[in-house]
């Protein structure tokens, strides 16, 4: 084995994570007191880690960089949250969850992770009803469920199309209380630019105050990363404007390996481009796959005519409609995964069927269910959906249908964590979408939440005590140490040289350049020529953004534009990595879609034999190659075998 | 389109600050209003100008981070959204539109149209919370909600903290924020138990940060880009005062 | 009931439980009222009653003292709220999101006391008051009603004062058991309802009397 040790248990997979539990040691109460924690990220992994690690007594500090903790992006989760309840009496279990989740990530996640996962999403519902989640119920009071992509179980849990907003809130709530309690202290409105080792231990972190510019020191005896993801790399994406990977992109330059970094997930269901001038793009929930279908016209003159605006989408007739997701994969439907949706609705647009102006688009049609269910009982269920998509295009779907296209929205790689969610660094930690560890090479619809909250609240609590019980003995991280000295005066550099500059380019014309590369051959289909075409675009954008940005202002002020600089220096540095991690991987698995690797019926071709593993990058140095890592990923539950979405 | 925008600068929380005229053109009526923002101060730093601060993040009308009020309204000329998801087609060519921040005595201006609403999360802290710890709680459906509690708790979490209800409020009054929450927590039996010491602390922050009065004028509903009714005032109201008779 | 009183919820409650006070008030005075048209023999029996009964002689002073509390504490919560945005935007646009006099009670409130000034001046100093101080009322109280209301000028301005009332009425009413909490989605409604249907019984009563009265005069009846 490798550097790379991921420290999964022994033992049957069913009794990993409780013999783990009991094995590992535990801090007392008048010790906890003595530790600090930082926790970096306020979603569904950050709030809830704060809150918990905040109720078992630790001292806690949370970072944010919006305005309050509960800004941040888990917050737009629309659709609900995956649990192995069986509720529904459809023969839903652990196994069945877990089994969906290996295979739905195309059998690139680990078996240990994901099974905990499953095993722990019971634990997630209770705790958020206790919290007052208001999820959906039925009229006898009980949970009610709707169905996601990839299950054929009905086990998402939700409350109306506002599942991350709730779940969100509840989490934040916790936090609340601890914050008035005095165990966790929150710092709103601070970034993390850097994290500071001594003696190869994480050991705090710098910040600046987005308000005032003041760059400070912050020192703990853990740290914990809950920055998310980092799929704002393609400038447009469903992230939030302010999402970035710089939080985790600093630990990997400080030596936490990066795993899978190609592994990103592109919706389905997005409400396409309209123009150059867009900086966001927007989600419409998988939940709406549950009752509305997906089709192009069979015919290029309906295609012409739909452009033209000459006809409307519901005016062709239901003989002249190619339902192609139902066609292709019957057993799933339009609830095949999110990577086979998205790659379909490529397809159709490629080969000229696509039904906007720009060709970019596919219908997503309810007209069969209200005809079935009537429009209350579709306005009941995707009300607030339907109303923001009108909104934003000034189309009613109750009367067109939707147009969507595939846009970025997840990134499944991040940094690479062991089975205690430690990185190759020793205390630190990354939870959520910020690590890698639990949907393989493409997310199921509705599991995010489910592992924000799961290694928040379930995971991490248990196995920070672990490492922490070989800490008590430390005092007070001192921040007057030459270390916290060293990072400091590095972050103070690197903002003085971006204000210095004042280039002829603003930060968003550079991040346009590079999300244009990052989506012409980083994107939804990837090639050899593409990648290496763009590794060097990369190099070349990334120098012109040191040699002409322009960064107006001061550090000492609020000042956006310096903060967009600072993300996209680094996501200059990350989109190279995740075009190495896509050239180097010869197959085509999940969201990372390789053209030369794909099967007579245009599916994704994996090569077991080669590519079974994890592929993680060390940081080797400015300008230098990033050494790839391997972790063979062993499945010992789980036959592996080709997605079959068909039958 | 072309516009004309008067947007009010102020350089940080002590400055007086001043309105400053700015033109953007060729602006799409598909473009959101936010983009429309972007494509100006991408044109400002173009110009060596300083761009104009605003807040925002999601842009998805559920993160509540933007926070404009535009043209004498809380999230602009349009009902039942925020201001991520105005659209500029609700606009005429060559109109003229007005951009302020926030104006509260409880939501100081930080710089230019983005205000410190941190009163809001102290609120919360006082008491916007259930307290139960993690693990050790009852299986969820252990305790049957009656859909119709469910249902009007979900109408009173949809808030989503921008604050448009004190913007808007004639008096900056926060009591649409704090019924909310009170309101979906009281109708649910797990933030029953709690509910009278949860109307209190939350009324007693609310009053203690400089938030005004309710006078029942409705417009904070009107303005809600959720649409949460005052109903839920009515219920704090009687929380609070049934509360309070018992002590 | 700790604190109860220094609270926002509290004061407004005074607002509230006053406000209510006095609606009950206007319905009785409007019901002495209309005992004008049952000639000059039944209103002089009607303030012959109201000056000499027990019961509404201890009320006086509590009405006035629900007058006072009304008062004291519309500014008291008023001067608050100001204070809650000391910087104003430049440009509000209201109208689209509440009534307006929802946003102007306390100025109607104003107009209101101003007239009530006038009011208690004209008639009940003639009066009711004459009883506590021990002075001496007016002997033919009809005739002081019907002389005050011949004048058309005085009218016009009575009037005014009564929709003034109106406005205020329409949102105070509803407004009072909001306050209290007495009400949900569906009652919100029916108070609104409930407080158009009052507050015009209240504004059309007060209105026809001096308008009868008026009208017989310029025809040369009375």
């Amino acid at each position: 084995m490798s550097i790379l040790d991921s420290k999964i248990p022994a033992g049957p997979l069913k009794d990993k994570w409780s013999k783990h539990k009991a094995d590992i040691k535990v801090v007392s109460p008048a010790n906890k007191r003595k530790l600090d924690i930082i926790v970096v990220g306020t979603g569904l992994g950050g709030a809830s880690a704060a809150a918990s690690l905040g109720e078992l007594g630790y001292n806690v500090k949370v970072f944010c960089i919006s305005d309050s903790p509960r800004r941040a992006h888990s917050i737009a989760a629309q659709g609900g949250i995956n649990a192995a309840k069986n509720y529904q009496n459809d023969n839903d279990s652990t196994y069945r969850l877990f089994y969906d989740t290996i295979k739905g990530g195309d059998y690139r996640a680990r078996e240990a992770n994901v099974y905990r996962l499953a095993e722990v999403s019971n634990l997630i519902i209770d705790q958020c009803v206790a919290q007052g989640v208001p999820f959906a119920r039925d009229y006898g009071g009980l949970l009610d469920n709707r169905s996601f992509g990839g299950a054929q179980v009905s086990r998402t849990f939700y409350a109306r199309g506002q599942t991350g907003q709730q779940l969100l809130l509840g989490a934040y709530a916790a936090l609340n209380r601890q914050i008035a309690k005095g165990s966790v202290k929150s710092y709103p409105r601070h970034e993390m630019l850097d994290l500071v080792l001594v003696d190869g231990k994480a050991r705090g972190i710098i910040t600046r105050n987005l308000v005032t510019g003041e760059i400070e020191r912050f020192g703990a005896h853990a740290v914990v990363l809950a920055s998310g993801g980092y799929g704002n790399v393609f400038f447009l994406s469903t992230n939030a404007m302010n999402s970035n990977g710089s939080a985790a992109w600093q630990c990997y330059k400080k030596g936490a390996m990066f795993a899978n970094p190609c592994f990103t997930q592109i919706h389905p269901t997005c409400i396409p481009v309209h123009g150059t001038q867009q900086s966001k793009l927007t989600l419409m929930s998988e939940s709406l796959r549950n009752d509305g279908r997906i089709w192009v016209p069979k015919k290029k003159e309906d295609v012409e005519k739909l452009r033209k605006k000459q006809i409307k989408a519901s005016q062709i007739p239901e003989e002249d409609r190619d339902y192609y997701l139902e066609r292709r994969y019957p057993a799933f439907g339009n609830l095949v995964p999110r990577d086979v949706a998205s790659r379909a609705a490529k397809e159709r647009c490629d080969a000229g069927f696509g039904v906007n102006d720009t060709g970019l688009a596919v219908f997503l049609d309810f007209s069969t269910a209200i005809n079935r269910l009537g429009k209350n009982i579709i306005e009941q269920r995707y009300g607030n959906l339907f109303q923001m998509y009108e909104k934003i295009t000034d189309v009613n779907p109750y009367e067109e249908p939707m147009m969507i296209y595939p846009a970025v929205h997840y990134t499944m790689g991040g940094i690479w964590v062991d089975y205690n969610l430690m990185t190759t660094i020793p205390g630190l930690y990354a939870l959520g979408e910020a690590n890698f560890s639990d949907h393989g090479a493409n997310r199921l619809g509705a599991s995010a939440l489910m592992q924000g909250l799961a290694d928040g609240y379930f995971v991490i609590p248990y196995t920070i005590g672990d490492y922490l019980s070989k800490d008590i003995q430390t005092p007070k991280i001192d921040t007057n140490t030459p270390e916290f000295e060293a990072a400091e005066k590095a972050v103070r550099e690197k903002i003085d040289k971006l204000l210095h500059m004042q280039g002829n380019l603003s930060v968003d014309d550079l991040h346009k350049k590079l999300g244009h590369i990052m989506w012409e051959h980083v994107g939804m289909a990837r090639n050899k020529k593409g990648l290496e075409e763009a590794i060097t675009l990369i190099q070349e954008v990334r120098k012109e953004f040191w040699e002409n940005v322009r960064v107006p202002g001061k550090n000492e002020e609020f000042n956006q534009e310096l903060e967009k600089a600072i993300r996209l220096a680094d996501f200059l540095e990350m989109g190279e990595l995740m075009a190495r991690d896509a050239l180097n991987r010869n197959e085509s698995c999940g969201g990372h879609f390789r053209e030369e690797y794909q099967t007579e019926e245009g599916e994704a071709l994996r090569d077991d034999e080669n590519y079974k593993y994890v592929a993680v990058w060390e940081y080797k140095g400015q300008n230098e190659t990033p050494e790839l890592h391997k972790e063979e990923l062993v499945f010992e539950n789980i036959k592996v075998a080709q997605r079959n979405y068909k039958d | 389109m072309n516009l004309k925008l008067k947007i009010w600068r102020q350089k940080n929380a002590k400055d007086s600050g001043r309105f400053e005229e700015y033109h953007v053109e060729n602006i799409s009526p598909d473009t959101s209003f936010l983009e429309m923002l972007d494509i100006l101060n991408n044109n400002l730093i173009h110009e060596g100008k300083d761009p104009v601060v605003f807040d925002h993040d999601g842009r998805e009308g559920i993160c509540g981070m933007c926070s404009l009020f535009i043209d004498g309204r809380a999230h602009g000329p349009d009902d039942d959204i925020t201001t991520c998801q105005l659209h500029m087609r609700k606009f005429k060519d060559g109109d003229t539109i007005t951009i302020e921040p926030w104006r509260s005595a409880a939501f100081p201006v930080i710089k230019d149209l983005a205000v410190d609403r941190s009163a809001f999360d102290k609120i919360l802290q006082a008491g916007g919370f259930i307290s139960v710890n993690t693990g050790g709680v009852p299986d969820a459906n252990a305790i049957p909600i009656p859909k119709k509690d469910a249902d009007e708790a979900m109408d009173a979490s949809a808030c989503i903290g921008c604050g448009a209800c004190v913007a808007t409020c004639k008096n900056g009054s926060a009591m649409l924020f704090v019924a909310a929450r009170v309101s979906a927590l009281a109708k649910l039996p797990q933030g029953r138990i709690e509910a009278s010491r949860r109307a209190k602390a939350m009324v007693a922050k609310m009053d203690e940060l400089g938030f005004g009065g309710c006078t029942n004028t409705g417009a904070c509903e009107a303005e809600c880009p959720k649409g949460i009714s005052i109903a839920h005032i009515a219920r704090l109201n009687r929380e609070f005062i049934c509360a309070k008779l018992k002590d | 009931m700790s604190n109860l009183f220094t609270s926002s919820i509290g004061k407004k409650l005074v607002m509230s439980l006053s406000g209510l006070f006095l609606i009950v008030f206007l319905l009785v005075h409007l019901g002495a009222n209309l005992t004008i048209f049952g000639g000059e023999e039944a209103y002089n029996a009607m303030c012959n009653f109201m000056d000499t009964n027990i019961f509404i002689r201890i009320m006086v002073p509590v009405l006035a003292a629900g007058f006072i509390i009304h008062i004291l504490y519309a500014f008291i919560l008023t001067l608050k709220n100001r204070t809650a945005r000391p910087v104003r935007y430049s440009v509000q646009n209201l109208s689209k999101s509440s009534e307006w006099e929802s946003r102007n009670m306390f100025v109607l409130g104003i107009i209101i006391l101003g007239f009530l000034f006038i009011h208690l001046f004209d008639f009940w100093s003639q009066m009711q008051l004459q009883h506590f101080t021990g002075g001496t009322p007016t002997s033919n109280p009809y005739e002081l009603v019907v002389d005050k209301f011949s004048n058309v000028v005085f009218v016009c301005i009575y009037i005014i004062w009564i929709w003034a009332l109106w406005f205020h009425l329409r949102h105070g009413f509803w407004s009072a058991f909001h306050t209290i909490g007495l009400d949900n989605q569906i009652w919100i409604k029916r108070w609104k309802c409930i407080a158009n249907i009052y507050a015009f019984v209240v504004a059309i009563g007060f209105t026809i009397i001096p308008l009868y009265v008026v009208f017989q005069s310029l025809c040369g009846l009375a």
